[in-house]
């Protein structure tokens, strides 16, 4: 059993809305944000102030100097769209270029018309094959693993993401049927789950708490209730989690 | 009073309907529209309520089922994307105004024309009776993405109601392909005299440019719909993985991926956004400046950035893939593209601005509706960049962020376009329907201009905090009466939500003001003075808004429109201003205004 640990990130902008932050490459995502909507903000006001002065003012001749009024400032936002674009694609390789270490932790995250399932591989580190014959709500087989394969004994599937906080995960995303996109506000991810493709995602959680996760692609009439919770917790409460739910070979 | 127009006089109904009369068709094309918008207001007004109070039966329905608030979606998007913005600039005005604004009497393929329109209308009806079939219409949005759309198991409506979504969007790509070969054609062939390319208003570069955007589009989404069709219908498996299981139904057959209709799509679809913008882009430079008795500023840099924004609208379809599975490294490489799409249209945001600094213009209402789409267009654009980051779109993707954007600079600014376009351009639409000359009321339109700004950006501003704290798109329902970390997060956005509903009625209500113009000012509405906005394109040639001026007999007469200059030519003397129309010899200017 795991204590609900109460959220102790607090929002990095209030003023914005933004939910609390609680992934390690989230502030600087945070700081990217915020400083692209001050500047966008910045940009309106001024665009508008420069509109309703020019609309003031008393009558002058047409204006001529088309590199002071237009290329000119066209090379100032240029330059700054190149600055942030630059920053942007850091980022961008910091978290997607590269895979995740070698001892990140293996989660798979499954999407099905509507719901959430979450496997975690055992002692093995290994998946066991699934097959879409062997899908069967029914038997409790969901993902349909297939029994005979020996990578399938100590596979975990759960319906709640359960993770060490300040442990690289690596989630490997997969759909059963149509698209369906996975979304944590808090952590600040979301890539879709495509079927007939696996994705990966890699992260480390850093603040423990209750977290939601969405589904953020269209996927059917179900879409707006196929959610799930994303715990938080630090390790000793993860793996005395972890070993309280059954393997499938208990199933 | 007597008609030049010998179809608008013809009493059989069967010739007047099948028209194929460019100005006739433009009409037709906008009553479509204006139909269509209607519906898909009220759709939008409907998602509203049932987004903050989901337990609202809607009348003669009841409930609003999940699957109901889906069709809702799918039929707003699709109607207001297809049926307004891209038919009422480009096919509209664009044939109600393209010709004549190049002397020209006749769109290049009149049959072809009219067969557009009917195409386009048999597309409409078919789109409309898509929620009267078994299961309803599609739930799958605007961008049917597969396999939710390629599998009728997928959900209710995905069914007949999605066949019927399919034969409708390829009904009206067909047309739209018709269309922008006619006008493309046009353009090239049906220039009158001295009507060179860089004397071109950029309105007709507006319409170019969509137009070649629409033939490359249009092609590409028509070839992913049928396609499309065949996974459906004739077991092949473009968009469907071997394995994928719906619903219990399990896809044997060939290998697709659902990747490819997302690239067909939106190679497609982002063009499309600029098709729906493009002309408003070029009328608003027209009107700032006939406004403002000035040229549009760095007239030739703006017909090189329309040019080029259509090129670059061309290579950013990826930036609506970033968190879809495609490559990162391909996403960087559309980032780049679409942001760079930002310094065309920030050229053409200042030239707008230097064309109005310190002109102390007229304001009209229509320049009112240029002017609050210079406002619109910035606001909607500025947040542009920013999803072209894919980082920010690892926050931000298929949030309510993203529907504030689009709906800011496409539908708002796109509609002020189509606003600005209706009250200049109303003298020719009342001469074509036979009352020449009627000019919409000025003060209901300043009326219908205030409100309709102020609650334009009570809606949509908000809406981008909304998804700043997490809400996803196509929620049928913020709540869901249990307490989940889900529903938390959920819950902050209410306030937010409220706000955007309510302003949303006012936005709305604002609209009866603009139907009652239009109606008051065909019923009762008196002439107004020729070229009542001394403008100089030649769409208010005497020959075209004269119903009085004899008419040519031939096309040969109608050569006798010879252009002398660029469009915006005005002077200023100390006696006042006057202005020197594009088809004015130079030996007839009056050195002195009357």
């Amino acid at each position: 059993m795991i204590l609900a640990s109460a959220p102790t990130a607090t929002s990095p902008s209030a003023f914005w809305y933004l939910p609390i932050d609680a992934a390690a490459h989230g502030p600087a995502l945070d700081h990217h944000l915020l400083l692209n909507l001050w500047i966008a903000l910045a940009l309106l006001t001024l665009a508008h102030l420069i509109l309703f002065t020019g609309l003031i003012l008393r009558l002058r001749s047409e204006p001529t100097h088309i590199g002071r009024i237009e290329y000119l400032p066209l090379a100032i936002i240029t330059t700054l769209f190149i600055a942030l674009a630059v920053r942007a694609e850091s980022l961008w390789a910091a978290n997607r270029y590269t895979g995740p270490s070698r001892t990140a932790l293996q989660i798979e995250v499954t999407g099905v018309q509507f719901a959430w399932y979450f496997r975690y591989p055992g002692p093995d580190a290994t998946f066991g094959v699934t097959r879409p014959q062997l899908v069967s709500a029914a038997e409790a087989n969901p993902l349909g693993i297939d029994p005979a394969d020996p990578h399938s004994i100590d596979d975990r599937v759960t319906s709640k993401l359960v993770l060490p906080a300040n442990r690289e995960i690596d989630l490997t995303l997969r759909s059963q049927d149509v698209i369906h996109g996975l979304s944590i506000p808090e952590l600040r991810l979301k890539q879709n789950a495509i079927p007939g493709q696996t994705v990966h995602l890699h992260f480390t959680a850093t603040t423990p708490g209750t977290y939601a996760l969405l589904c953020t692609q269209l996927c059917g009439l179900g879409h707006f209730r196929m959610n799930a919770t994303v715990q938080v917790v630090p390790w000793g409460d993860y793996i005395g989690w972890l070993a309280s739910q059954p393997t499938e070979a208990h199933q | 009073m007597t008609l030049p127009n010998q179809q608008v006089l013809s009493p059989k109904l069967y010739t007047r309907l099948f028209t194929t009369d460019h100005r006739i068709i433009g009409l037709q094309y906008l009553a479509l529209a204006l139909f269509s918008v209607t519906i898909g207001t009220l759709l939008s007004l409907v998602m509203r309520i049932h987004l903050v109070w989901p337990t609202w039966p809607l009348p003669l329905h009841g409930l609003i089922l999940p699957e109901d608030y889906l069709a809702v979606v799918t039929l707003h998007g699709t109607i207001m994307l297809f049926f307004v913005l891209t038919t009422a600039p480009q096919a509209g005005f664009g044939n109600l105004i393209l010709p004549s604004q190049l002397g020209a009497r006749h769109m290049a393929f009149p049959v072809l024309n009219a067969l557009s329109f009917w195409t386009t209308a048999a597309a409409l009806i078919t789109l409309l009776s898509s929620p009267l079939v078994p299961n309803g219409a599609a739930i799958s949005g605007w961008t049917a993405y597969p396999p939710l759309s390629a599998v009728a198991a997928a959900g209710p409506g995905q069914g007949l109601g999605m066949d019927l979504w399919l034969v409708s969007i390829s009904l009206f790509a067909l047309a739209s392909t018709a269309s922008s070969i006619n006008i493309l054609t046009t353009i090239i062939r049906n220039r009158c005299p001295g009507l060179t390319w860089d004397r071109l208003p950029l309105t007709v570069w507006g319409w170019f440019t969509a137009a070649l955007l629409s033939l490359i589009a249009f092609s590409v989404l028509l070839a992913a719909l049928l396609l499309l069709f065949c996974d459906r219908h004739c077991g092949t498996g473009f968009f469907v993985p071997t394995g994928d299981l719906v619903n219990g139904v399990l896809h044997r057959g060939a290998n697709g991926s659902p990747l490819l209709w997302l690239h067909l799509f939106w190679f497609f679809g982002h063009p499309e956004v600029y098709i729906a913008i493009l002309p408003g882009m070029g009328l608003t430079s027209m009107l700032l400046a006939n406004f403002s008795r000035r040229r549009p500023f760095a007239y030739r840099t703006m017909i090189y950035t329309t040019l080029l924004i259509g090129l670059l609208g061309l290579l950013v379809w990826g930036h609506h893939m970033f968190v879809s599975g495609l490559n990162p490294f391909a996403s960087s490489a559309f980032s780049v593209s679409s942001i760079a799409i930002a310094i065309p249209a920030t050229a053409k945001v200042l030239s707008w601005l230097a064309t109005i600094w310190r002109a102390k213009p007229q304001y009209t209402t229509a320049m009112l509706f240029s002017l609050g789409f210079v406002s619109l267009f910035i606001a909607g654009g500025l947040t542009g960049p920013i999803l072209a980051q894919p980082i920010l779109d690892q926050y931000l993707n298929n949030t309510l962020f993203v529907v504030a954007h689009f709906h800011l600079i496409m539908a708002m600014a796109g509609v002020f376009g189509l606003f600005a376009a209706t009250y200049y351009w109303f003298p020719q639409i009342s001469a074509a329907l036979g009352k020449p000359n009627l000019i919409l009321s000025e003060s209901l339109g300043r009326w219908h201009f205030w409100i309709t700004i102020l609650a334009a950006y009570a809606v949509f501003l908000p809406m981008h905090l909304s998804g700043l704290a997490g809400e996803p798109r196509h929620y049928a329902q913020l709540t869901t009466g249990s307490l989940t970390p889900t529903t938390a997060l959920l819950a902050r956005t209410i306030p937010a939500n409220l706000h955007t509903t309510y302003s949303a009625f006012v936005l709305a209500a604002a609209q009866l003001l603009f139907f009652y113009n239009l109606v008051r000012t065909l019923l009762r509405g008196t002439p107004a003075p020729e070229n009542p906005w001394q403008s100089t394109t030649l769409e208010w040639h005497p020959q075209f808004t004269n119903p009085f001026f004899p008419l040519p007999a031939s096309d040969e007469e109608t050569e006798k429109i010879i252009v002398y200059r660029d469009p915006c030519h005005y002077h200023a003397p100390p006696s006042g201003t006057i202005f020197i129309p594009q088809w004015m010899p130079d030996a007839s200017i009056d050195p002195k205004p009357e």
